[in-house]
């Protein structure tokens, strides 16, 4: 999965990538977003003031957040599609549960965020075609293997018991969506857990934020500034 | 080993002055691997680095050994019943890549738990129990393969559960902690492919994921598996009425945790 870890231009702003570069806590992906800052003080584009996540427990659910906004924008673009209206009935149960699931994931991050939840984020799916099932079961997919590495990798930043009982309980179930999506690919097959994801001591992989945010980025038109997250 | 056996093997007692001061040191030590820890957590935890920490970290930190052995209990009891599952034959050859899988992963659970608990905890790895994967002679799981899939269900979806339940008491190890979420997420994949199977077979007409508290086909004696799935409300928000989704989906979209003593409950109808 390391060719989805694509960059694209105004995810992360400026200020961010020098911030992250001087702190030398990112190795691989600190190689790209250096690439990317180069491209954008070449040829300055008109940025999207973006979003901040903030710090603490408040940042990572609001990394949370920006994570089901655009799992739910996706299914809400799925079931509008014309792979949605020809899928069969098992796989139109699948995506309407999805879409509700992630919608509801998404609502409850908004309200338990208040007044502190970041705005509304633009996403961009013109590289998905939604009349195709297998772009958008690869995409699914995509967003879902994500979600879980994403979870799992920000589990020993959040300072609450609550918080982290709270995304235990979303996680599993992004995990068992996955698990559903791998086997609708590849039915039978041990892919549902694969060694794509899955190491010999049979952990799941973890991504970082910026691993997280950066593969999320090509379909986000909306910079995300999370340099205050815990690290 | 019977199940109080087990019970005071999990939960040390730490009423002794003596050994409270002991534990909280260790445990300020543990703290200090934890920060350790954070720069290669996001690695995969590989064993090399595991007994590569240093002497500090083998600090014996009772109540993290206690719930790292509480979870090798159920692994070990997962990874038993796959075994004997693969080798009764009960297992239909188009199903046999799943569960290989499934054994492959169990195995490996519990391989690298007795390695944190003894070679980075400094702790003694519960030996396995005897099982009984009839439970008194209820059910005959390698004979019977829509059996062998009821159960297996309820193993996955109870283990989702247990390590959901211990989140927060290995929150002090960032190590710890990101290793239980990985395991946990791999239980909640087999659970969901484990449903389907048996919906696909016409056993039952669940889905992946866990609507209401609803048991499908199960036997009746998995309720305590189920119970509580129903929860709509998560950090005071009632997502029901707050989204106007109907409540069987929100149920859906969030997995409930079970307490140690619940899963043990559960799990100990299959201790010899």
């Amino acid at each position: 999965m390391k060719n989805e870890l694509i960059k694209s231009p105004g995810l992360v702003k400026n200020a961010n990538r020098r911030q992250f570069l001087k702190r030398g806590t990112l190795s691989v992906a600190a190689a790209g977003l250096l690439l990317v800052g180069c491209n954008d003080e070449d040829d300055p584009i008109p940025m999207n003031p973006g979003v901040n996540l903030g710090s603490g427990d408040i940042g990572i659910l609001n990394y949370a957040y920006a994570l089901e906004q655009l799992e739910a924008a996706f299914y809400a673009a799925v079931l509008e599609g014309g792979y949605f209206a020809n899928a069969s009935a098992e796989e139109k149960t699948i995506m309407g549960d999805l879409e509700k699931h992630e919608r509801a994931h998404r609502e409850f991050f908004k309200a338990a965020l208040g007044s502190n939840a970041i705005e509304s984020l633009e996403v961009n799916f013109s590289s998905i075609d939604f009349n195709s099932r297998n772009s958008v079961l690869a995409t699914a997919r995509t967003f879902e293997d994500l979600g879980v590495a994403a979870y799992n990798g920000a589990g020993q930043f959040l300072e609450s018991p609550d918080f982290l009982l709270i995304a235990g309980k979303i996680v599993s179930v992004e995990a068992r969506h996955a698990a559903a999506i791998r086997d609708l690919i590849n039915p039978g097959s041990a892919d549902f857990a694969g060694d794509d994801l899955i190491d010999s001591n049979g952990l799941e992989r973890t991504l970082s934020f910026s691993e997280v945010l950066t593969a999320a980025s090509s379909f986000v038109t909306t910079p995300i500034d999370f340099s205050q997250l815990p690290s | 080993m019977n199940l109080i056996k087990l019970l005071d093997k999990m939960c040390p007692d730490t009423q002794n002055s003596e050994q409270k001061d002991m534990f909280f040191t260790r445990r300020e030590a543990f703290r200090q691997f934890g920060d350790f820890g954070k720069k290669v957590a996001l690695a995969a935890v590989p064993l090399s680095i595991l007994s590569a920490i240093p002497r500090v970290a083998k600090a014996d930190t009772e109540s993290l050994i206690g719930v790292l052995n509480y979870a090798l209990t159920l692994e070990h009891l997962e990874y038993r019943y796959y075994q004997l599952g693969l080798d009764s034959g009960v297992i239909e050859g188009g199903d046999l890549a799943i569960f290989t899988k499934i054994r492959d992963h169990e195995l490996a659970h519990v391989l690298f738990l007795q390695e944190v608990i003894s070679n980075v905890l400094g702790g003694d790895p519960v030996a396995e129990p005897e099982f009984d994967f009839t439970a008194g002679g209820n059910f005959s799981p390698f004979t019977d393969y829509p059996t062998f899939l009821a159960l297996s269900q309820a193993f996955e979806d109870t283990g989702v559960r247990a390590y959901k339940g211990q989140a927060a008491n290995v929150m002090e190890s960032d190590v710890v902690l990101t290793a239980a979420l990985s395991i946990h997420s791999v239980e909640a994949r087999h659970a969901s492919m484990v449903r389907r199977l048996r919906t696909k077979k016409g056993q039952d007409d669940i889905k992946g994921w866990i609507t209401n508290a609803s048991i499908g086909s199960l036997p009746a004696a998995t309720q305590a598996i189920y119970a509580g799935e129903d929860n709509l409300t998560h950090g005071g928000v009632n997502v029901a009425s707050l989204t106007g989704i109907d409540s069987a989906a929100v149920a859906e979209g969030w997995d409930e945790p079970l307490s140690m003593n619940e899963v043990l409950g559960i799990a100990s109808l299959f201790l010899a």
